[in-house]
């Protein structure tokens, strides 16, 4: 009976079938096989198939509720699954961030793609081993003990002709099997089941540099973006941005654009925006479109008088995240105090596009394409927004225009849904150039002070450092709940902004120490140009410029060489390590900041900074000139001495890297969001220069550290972090200008030689 | 007023009925269905809607489709196969380049077109050439190793 029910069950997967006749002795043991469910388990936290399926060819695929934005997170992940599996990599397929495939992990956030969404699949894809094994173990009739897997063949050690293939024993049916579940979804989300994942000395192919699969398709012109989703009757669609923050459409003349074939509009309170069957016409109408708008008072003071604004503003939250000993004492018995203050600005995401998504809201259920970071929380904020169960709406994420953050993308998503539902029909919009630099969230403006109390010897007994400024979250990092959205807000939902910074990572030991912050309202609560979120390291690049440089000025101040007076506080072995590797490999040469004066038209000096990142250490040793006449900085040359813990892919490792350190040098040096007092006023290449390929630097050199015994943390944020400081400090030994405000332009530079 | 416009594109002609004032990168988008050139800033300031026109690159998005004439288009997808890539898309993939990859058209193509006139640049001719060109995922400096590379091939 068993083996009729096995049978007619392979003759339904002709393929599995093949595979099965050919197997030596199978026929003896055709009860057994195939194991698994022939019906996929519900897509639950706790289900091994909710995470790795194998195919009939034996291949297999790991669904990772997170997504990759070009650094290889999922190759990554490949390989960590490859490597439980025994399988080899090229046979690891990966989906991500597909709402119908994946569970939540989190979406992209907080550079832990690898760090917790990798490392809960291994766990995932150690546990399908061990129950393929042990299918493998009844099928053959072997002890366990007695089985080793290569290349997803399970065989006997004392009779290798006893083998038995993953596809042949699981091939095109589910893992049933129940794994725990710690109950937690996104970023923490973790599963685990009887078997351990292996030690470090059993390695194939983790610490191997296998290439990206998506870097073809992209090169050939063949990937398939956000932007080119193309739907039966899909509308395009603009959205009309107030020309004023915070004015709302009160007349809208639809005569206006009658003449453009099909164009319509769609008004919602302060929400507008225009469709048409092609493109170019929704585009016509969005620019032809007479709308009259309310003119509320100014809501901005001018970005001149942004640094006065926020030591003006009275906080509305403050926190002192750390304090360790007696920091007024120390203050109030210090032979010396040294204090500064560090500037910086407003700054945009400027992905390469303007936000696009594409919506398909049905009365039978919504479908969304969305290039957001997190398809999961696209999935909700749809859901709120429209009033239907999450369950009823499909987020798909497919490739967009590089996000780095909480960028616009989530605003699409919800502009698509809003508009689709309001014209009954599947809607692509995507913005203009002025949306994607003047109307994305923004990381936020922030003045730093750090004070430090010494001895009469010079040595630094307390340091007190804490940030002033707008919150990283006026909205949210993601946009599951649609009042954290540009749509939400201009329909008038109700806000929930939070309240949130962060304090420099370090092991500095001075005796007593103390961080916070404290954050001010936001310039206008709803529909803001200038509302602040998560930008690459959020509020990590600032808060690091300052304590990074102000260790500088210490070292300065007290005649210190400036890594020897890092490595003489510093108390992590880690962080010695990575501080040595820079300055070794930069061929560091110890002296005091700043270099002797040449009086050359160009000035070379050299700095050096680190941080900490949620496990992963970074030193930055920069080399800069900086021209004398013109201010202009190059930042020619870094060292980068970087420890993730253990590396997984060190080819990807390098180049997520090399990329952290140009778009990082091109906030340090060019940056800054400008704005009136009625709008932003940076809203394009121009008025917002990001660094050009004719400043690129002539090297950037990487000296990896892996501790295949440290599990791994994250890599794509942390190596900006130290670099702004790193960039500072050169400029202060090339030029004896302490740079206090960024981004460092010709004309800060220049105002400090006068 | 839409007007009969005839474009040769990666070797096949097309006709279409459009504005004669909207931009080159929405025929071959919206009416040919493409799925390059992509839109970066309508402004020509960043590079990612490039095209060559008669080998030459041009920004798709500010030049107007009545102004195309009799020149050959051809995107990034014309210049290679998967199976033939051009040698700078080979250079690009053995570098493994691109990040988001959106902006890609720009650096491909102004390659292309740099080295059909420069063979073997310098570093700062290589420099000059592609400047102007965005890229915000910062792969410059894979960038300026994939041009070397296409070049020595």
């Amino acid at each position: 009976m068993t083996i009729e029910i096995s049978r007619r069950s392979l003759l339904a997967s002709g393929g599995t079938l093949a595979v099965f006749v050919a197997l030596p002795g199978a026929s003896a043991l055709a009860a057994t096989l195939p194991f698994g469910s022939p019906t996929k388990p519900a897509l639950t936290p706790e289900q091994l198939a909710s995470y790795v399926a194998i195919h009939a060819d034996g291949s297999a695929t790991t669904y990772f509720g997170k997504m990759d934005m070009g650094q290889g997170t999922d190759i990554g992940i490949a390989q960590m699954v490859a490597e439980e599996l025994d399988l080899a990599v090229e046979r690891v397929a990966v989906v991500m961030d597909d709402t119908d495939l994946t569970v939540d992990q989190g979406g992209a956030s907080g550079s832990t793609g690898i760090q917790k969404g990798g490392v809960t699949l291994r766990s995932a894809a150690a546990e399908a081993r061990r129950a393929l094994v042990a299918m493998a173990a009844a099928h053959l009739g072997m002890p366990v003990e007695d089985l080793d897997v290569e290349n997803g063949v399970v065989a006997s050690r004392s009779a290798p002709q006893k083998k038995v293939s993953y596809g042949e024993l699981i091939g095109g049916r589910y893992f049933n099997v129940v794994l725990d579940w710690n109950g937690k979804y996104g970023n923490d989300l973790f599963v685990s089941g009887k078997a351990k994942p292996k030690t470090p000395d059993r390695y194939k192919v983790i610490g191997t540099s296998v290439p990206r699969r998506d870097v073809a398709p992209k090169v050939l012109g063949t990937a398939e973006y956000v932007v080119d989703v193309k739907l039966p009757g899909m509308l395009h669609a603009r959205t009309i941005k107030p020309p004023k923050a915070g004015a709302e459409p009160t007349a809208v003349d639809t005569a206006s654009i009658a003449a453009i074939p099909g164009a319509k509009i769609v008004w919602q309170k302060a929400f507008l925006a225009v469709v048409a069957p092609k493109e170019w016409d929704a585009i016509r109408a969005a620019a032809a479109l007479k709308v009259t708008w309310t003119d509320p008072p100014p809501a901005f003071p001018g970005n001149a008088s942004l640094y006065d604004h926020i030591r003006q503003a009275k906080p509305i939250a403050k926190k002192t995240e750390a304090e360790i000993g007696n920091v007024d004492a120390t203050f109030a018995g210090a032979a010396r105090i040294i204090e500064a203050t560090y500037e910086w600005p407003f700054q945009s995401h400027a992905s390469m596009a303007p936000a696009c998504a594409v919506a398909d809201v049905r009365a039978d259920g919504v479908t969304l394409w969305t290039g957001s970071q997190k398809a999961h929380h696209a999935q909700a904020g749809v859901a709120a927004l429209l009033g239907v169960p999450r369950e009823k709406v499909h987020a798909i994420w497919i490739f967009g225009p590089g996000s780095y953050g909480r960028n616009d993308a989530g605003d699409a998503a919800m502009d698509a849904a809003l508009i689709s539902k309001a014209m009954g029909a599947p809607v692509r919009v995507q913005g203009m150039r002025h949306e994607g630099h003047a109307w994305d969230p923004k990381g936020p403006a922030s003045i730093h002070t750090v004070r430090a109390a010494l001895d009469k010897d010079d040595k630094v007994l307390a340091l007190d450092f804490v940030s002033k400024g707008f919150s990283r979250l006026d909205v949210d990092n993601n946009e599951s709940d649609p009042a954290q959205t540009l749509a939400g807000q201009f329909i008038g939902l109700p806000l929930h902004p939070v309240q949130a910074f962060n304090v420099p990572e370090e092991s500095y030991g001075f005796a007593a120490r103390r961080k916070g912050w404290e954050t001010i309202a936001p310039f206008l609560d709803r529909g803001s140009p200038l509302r602040s979120s998560h930008l690459r390291d959020p509020v990590g690049p600032q808060i690091h410029y300052a304590s990074e440089s102000f260790i500088d000025e210490l070292a300065h101040e007290t005649g210190s060489d400036a890594a020897a007076f890092r490595l003489r506080y510093l108390t992590d072995a880690r962080d010695h390590a990575v501080i040595k590797a820079a300055t070794e490999r930069s061929n560091w040469q110890p002296r005091v900041s700043p270099a002797k004066p040449t009086g050359a038209e160009i000035m070379s000096g050299r700095g050096i900074a680190y941080s900490q990142r949620n496990g992963t250490r970074v030193a930055i040793v920069s080399e800069v000139e900086v021209n004398r006449t013109t201010g202009a900085v190059w930042a020619k040359r870094f060292t980068v001495a970087h420890d993730c813990g253990q590396i997984i892919n060190p080819g990807l490792l390098r180049r997520t890297i090399e990329g952290n350190i140009v778009q990082g040098v091109s906030r340090a040096l060019h940056e800054e969001v400008l704005f009136d007092t009625a709008n932003v006023t940076s809203v394009d290449w121009l008025s917002y220069p990001i660094l050009d390929i004719k400043e690129a630097p002539e090297a950037i050199d990487i000296v990896l550290i892996d501790h295949p015994e440290i599990a791994p943390s994250g890599a794509g944020e942390p190596s900006i972090r130290p670099l702004m400081a790193a960039i500072a400090n050169a400029i202060f030994d090339a030029t004896g200008v302490r740079m206090r405000q960024a981004p460092f332009t010709p004309e800060r530079l220049k105002a400090g030689f006068a | 007023m839409l007007q009969a416009i005839e474009m040769n594109v990666d070797g096949t002609m097309h006709r279409i009925e459009a504005d004669p004032d909207m931009p080159l990168l929405y025929a071959l988008r919206d009416d040919l269905g493409l799925a390059n050139p992509r839109f970066g800033c309508g402004l020509a300031q960043c590079g990612a809607c490039t095209v060559l026109l008669d080998g030459q690159p041009v920004r798709s998005c500010a030049t107007p489709v009545s102004a195309i004439g009799a020149s050959k288009i051809v995107t990034l997808n014309g210049i290679g196969t998967p199976d033939k890539p051009h040698k700078v898309q080979a250079a690009f993939i053995a570098e493994e380049v691109p990040q988001c990859g959106y902006c890609l058209n720009g650096w491909v193509l102004s390659t292309v077109a740099l080295l059909d006139e420069t063979p073997h640049p310098s570093d700062q001719e290589i420099r000059e050439a592609l400047s102007g060109l965005k890229c915000r995922c910062g792969t410059h400096v894979s960038i300026l190793r994939a041009v070397k590379r296409a070049a020595a091939a």
